[in-house]
């Protein structure tokens, strides 16, 4: 008997793929699909942020004053804006997803438009939440 | 499964006729439902970290313990978490196969309940801890 070959290297198994993204020329929607997928995985390591300040606040005054201090420094501040723009952003992106599941803003125009204020919206949310933040402490 | 490999049917053609699974529609769903949760939850979410941001330790303690803020957040961790395990298991269904991706399923699955259970942990002991 012939030896088998590895399943996918067989002639039968190797289909034609289609082209994938950077075959395409950049386009707001595609860059915005990206961009909710990105945020959406950078909000799933980020959570590790909210359980370590939780996590200090509960384990007492050092702790805390200590997660404080790294939040509070340069690239903790750094991190908590991308954190900051990343949440909103994703909010937004599924806001328009939303706009979609009842059927509307499929139209050329629409779709054009959503994917732009996606990103005006999450920028100027953040910059916003940031002032404020900096005025409050 | 690997005598699947030999075949030239299409994946639609080997399952049509065989029936529902029964949950084919159960995660779109959730992820919207807790996607809706999110976005009042997460705004309420920011407006307590800048709340937070300002103060020292006993204002922060007061801050999370007050039974508002300590709803919100519960909820909030509770819907965050499984919308991330929905979302992450769509990335992962992408890109990994094979065993590894059943391994990448199970992981995820372990992260996301060590994250809820970690954060509802800290939420809980800083409001009934005696702290």
């Amino acid at each position: 008997m012939a030896e088998a070959k590895a399943p996918g290297t067989r002639p039968e198994d190797i289909r034609p793929l289609s082209p994938h993204l950077q075959i395409y020329r950049w386009t707001w929607t595609m860059a915005m699909s990206v961009a909710h997928r990105v945020t959406g995985a950078a909000l799933y390591v980020g959570t590790l942020l909210l359980v370590a300040w939780l996590l200090a606040l509960a384990s007492g005054p050092a702790a805390f004053e200590t997660a404080q201090w790294l939040f509070g420094s340069f690239l903790g501040r750094l991190i908590l804006f991308g954190y900051t723009w990343a949440l909103l952003h994703h909010m937004f992106g599924g806001i328009r997803h939303f706009i979609w599941d009842v059927g509307l803003g499929f139209d050329a125009p629409a779709r054009q438009n959503l994917a732009r204020m996606t990103l005006i919206a999450s920028a100027a949310l953040t910059l916003l939440v940031w002032v404020i933040g900096y005025a409050v402490s | 499964m690997a005598s699947t490999k030999h075949s030239l049917r299409t994946p639609l053609g080997r399952v049509r006729g065989l029936g529902s699974a029964r949950s084919g529609t159960s995660h779109f769903w959730h992820q919207r439902l807790t996607a809706l949760a999110n976005v009042p939850l997460a705004l309420a979410f920011i407006a307590i970290v800048v709340c937070a941001a300002g103060g020292g330790y006993d204002e922060a303690l007061a801050l999370v313990r007050s039974p508002l803020v300590a709803l919100l957040l519960l909820l909030f961790i509770l819907s965050a978490t499984y919308h991330m395990r929905i979302g992450m298991q769509v990335i992962i269904e992408d890109y990994v196969h094979g065993g590894a991706k059943v391994a990448a399923v199970i992981a995820n699955t372990f992260f996301a309940l060590l994250v809820a259970a970690a954060a509802v942990f800290a939420v809980l002991k800083i409001s009934f801890g005696g702290m």
